[in-house]
């Protein structure tokens, strides 16, 4: 009997999936078992009742209002505005300095080529961290105190405690510059059946002109008006302008430059992957070397570059955790911070993780459609 | 008679000179490019002798004392000449540090030969378990008149030599079986596998090694604790494995359908199957994005600095606090840099020899 179920394969697999989820879930059970007993016994009270309570600590910069005052949950809040504010500056900067870069690599001249390998050989194998903290360490121990700040340009200032340069901003009413951005916007996508139908019709310039237009004619109307805001000394800091801390400073430098030598090499093999008859068929039609690129070679690449460039954009999601090192405030300084505070070491680990599961989640998401949208042109 | 010439073969078999093949059409070619050669060299030559001025002209030479480095403008190399033995080792007691450079050496040498083909073999694994088994137990002392050495003040290179092997070395055969229950046939085991690696990789890794250092003791039975320098390496490995088994697992998707039908139909055992047919098809598959992934992790033991441990980079970073010195962070940065890159780009590129040979051999 024992002897039949043994040799039996369709008893050998259960009995063996019964005993790897046994020892894979009973192994987490018991982890979690003493997790709960070794919480009671020390009396640290579990749960996330006290996101309410005021966070006590203050941020040094964000982009949406914060005091120390208010709640655990709303600085949170703020860390996570940082982190994907930062992400999506590191991203875009780093995806044009790649394709740059790829097309460095690419050249046939050799100064310009051995530059482009130079940098990505140093930037692919040295760790992120040490490069941050080189990029900190440049821009912060270099400079002088903000009594003595270098003045490169009228009303930009560099000191240690960052780059001030004035701000612009709008004054007026607004409102109907952006209606009329809209509706030009609108009308080029109401356009498009016409676009395809003749592709021949300079509509691109005249709409361009007409925009152009309507802007110049809505901002006179509202009676807007550029006002700059220049920086001041004030004490011992300056007032004004807008402000470029070191840490953000450095983690923006630190980031886009290690992330653009890996989305260079993307882009670099996504280019290669296009059979080299494409770029000869192009130039025998008559195609200028740019306009090749763009319309023959770039929208056939993409199809290649996509499902790794998913993988390195969410890289750089989870690479500025690493602003810990320079103490920019990202949602994993905000959390490390609370959890110092508080002791609640599960509960923000869990937030920590459950927010990057989500944003992993939803980027892979956005690319899986993006590219489904490059391949449908494939065929039509 | 003698009036027709017979024009000779040599005048015509010379090919003609193709200009654009010359260095200097590639440089001055075109407008474009002798505009590119001008901002490339000025940009270069620029840089090249900021530098210079910097880490040669001006610099501070091992020897000197630190009053002399805050008065000079340069590079201060005296610091690194003096510190070097704290950067390297640590807090390790100075009289023992023939033990961790012992290790260091060890793992060298051995990184070095076992990157010959011709060493992948049995023996050799057997020589790297006992000699990593034999290192630990050498760092940690406590036998034969070796005096004791706590995890808590190994620290330097070997701390950061020693999580990148394990982290490699333990997570290989994790990664292998991941990879395996990914592709395999059991429902119960694909879905953990799957759950795993997503979760692993969709994770940072600083969150992993905040859960290890933070969490994991709490997870424990009371009374039972687990050294920090292992708690990192828990995070190392498992994070390691996950990224190791998504390259395995491309390997194991290549691998044609015809082999596993053939070795079933010579009557082999899933194991049999496994380890003579599959495994060493799909490893050499993926040999080139493998040494990759070793790149990586080797990169990423530097973040063990995060969560309070003295590798390589906060050994450095110690070295600094001696009021004694300035603090020249950009040098020690750079030496710290100037490491791993020797080892990270040393991996790369035999990784591309190691591409090469193999196509050499299948192209015959």
């Amino acid at each position: 009997m024992f002897k039949r179920l043994w040799y039996n394969a369709r008893a050998r697999s259960v009995m063996a999936q019964v005993l790897i989820a046994c020892v894979f879930f009973g192994t987490l059970g018991w982890l979690a078992w003493n997790a709960h007993t070794n919480l009671t016994q020390r009396g640290i009270a579990t749960g996330f009742g006290y996101l309410s309570d005021a966070a006590r600590f203050p941020i040094s910069e964000s982009l949406v209002a914060y005091r120390p005052t208010d709640s655990y949950a709303r600085a949170f809040l703020v860390g996570l505005i940082n982190t994907l504010f930062m992400s999506a500056l590191v991203i875009v900067v780093s995806t044009v300095l790649g394709f740059l870069l790829a097309l460095a690599r690419r050249s046939s001249h050799p100064l310009v080529n051995g530059i482009g390998t130079v940098y990505l050989e140093i930037t692919r194998n040295t760790p992120l961290v040490v490069q941050l903290l080189f990029w900190y360490s440049l821009v912060t121990i270099n400079l002088p105190s903000p009594r003595q700040a270098l003045n490169p340009l009228p009303d930009v200032f560099l000191s240690i405690r960052g780059l001030f340069f004035p701000s612009v901003q709008l004054q007026g009413d607004w409102l109907l510059l952006v209606g009329t951005l809209c509706a030009a916007l609108l009308i080029w996508l109401g356009l498009r059946p016409l676009r395809r139908r003749r592709p021949a019709l300079p509509l691109g310039r005249w709409f361009l002109v007409l925009t152009l237009l309507a802007c110049v004619l809505a901002w006179q109307w509202g009676g807007l008006a550029l006002v700059s805001d220049a920086p001041q000394l004030r004490g011992l800091n300056f007032v004004g302008g807008t402000a470029l801390t070191p840490e953000f400073t450095a983690l923006l430098i630190g980031l886009t430059l290690y992330s653009a030598a890996f989305s260079g090499e993307i882009i670099r093999s996504g280019i290669d992957a296009v059979a080299h008859g494409q770029w000869e068929a192009a130039q025998s039609l008559g195609l200028r070397p740019w306009t090749t690129l763009r319309h023959v070679i770039v929208p056939q690449s993409l199809r290649v570059i996509v499902p790794p460039m998913t993988t390195q954009y969410l890289s750089i999601v989870k690479n500025t955790t690493l602003a810990l090192a320079v103490g920019y405030p990202d949602l994993s300084f905000v959390i490390t911070t609370t959890i110092n505070q508080t002791g609640q070491a599960i509960e923000g680990l869990v937030i920590l993780m459950g927010v990057y599961l989500c944003i992993s989640l939803s980027v892979s998401l956005f690319m899986n459609l993006y590219n489904r949208r490059i391949l449908r042109t494939e065929r039509p | 008679m003698s009036t027709i010439s017979i024009p000779t073969q040599t005048a015509t078999s010379v090919a003609p000179i193709d200009r654009r093949d010359g260095a200097m059409h590639r440089l001055f070619g075109s407008v474009a490019s002798s505009i590119a050669t001008v901002i490339a060299l000025g940009l270069g030559l620029y840089a090249l002798s900021r530098f210079a001025d910097w880490a040669l002209i001006n610099a501070v030479w091992p020897g000197e004392s630190g009053a002399t480095c805050r008065q000079a403008s340069g590079a201060c190399w005296a610091f690194l000449g003096e510190k070097l033995r704290q950067i390297l080792f640590g807090i390790y007691p100075p009289a023992q540090q023939w033990r961790p450079a012992i290790v260091c050496v060890f793992i060298l040498v051995m990184v070095v030969l076992s990157l010959n083909p011709r060493q992948w073999r049995l023996r050799t694994v057997g020589v790297w378990l006992v000699g990593m088994i034999g290192s630990l137990a050498l760092m940690q002392g406590g036998w034969l008149g070796l005096e004791r050495v706590p995890t808590a003040s190994w620290g330097g290179l070997p701390v950061t030599l020693v999580l990148a092997v394990c982290a490699l070395g333990v997570g290989m055969p994790l990664g292998v079986l991941l990879a395996l229950a990914r592709r395999g046939s059991l429902p119960v085991a694909r879905f953990i596998a799957t759950c795993v690696i997503e979760l692993i990789r969709g994770l940072p890794l600083i969150s992993l090694l905040f859960m290890a250092s933070i969490v994991l003791p709490i997870m424990l039975p009371a009374g039972m604790t687990i050294d920090s320098l292992l708690r990192a390496g828990i995070a190392l490995t498992i994070f390691s494995a996950a990224y190791l088994a998504e390259v395995i697992r491309g390997g194991l998707q290549s691998l044609p359908a015809g082999q596993l039908e053939a070795s079933r139909a010579l009557g082999l055992s899933w194991w049999q199957m496994t380890r003579l047919v599959v495994l060493p098809q799909a490893m050499r598959k993926v040999i080139a994005p493998l040494t990759n992934t070793a790149i990586v992790m080797i990169k990423n033991t530097s973040l063990v600095l995060i969560v309070g441990l003295f590798d390589l980079l906060s050994s450095g970073r110690a070295a600094l606090t001696d009021p004694a010195w300035p603090t020249p962070y950009v040098e020690t940065y750079f030496f710290i840099a100037a490491i791993y890159f020797c080892i990270c780009f040393g991996l790369s590129r035999y990784s591309m020899w190691l591409e090469r040979s193999f196509k050499k051999g299948e192209l015959r």
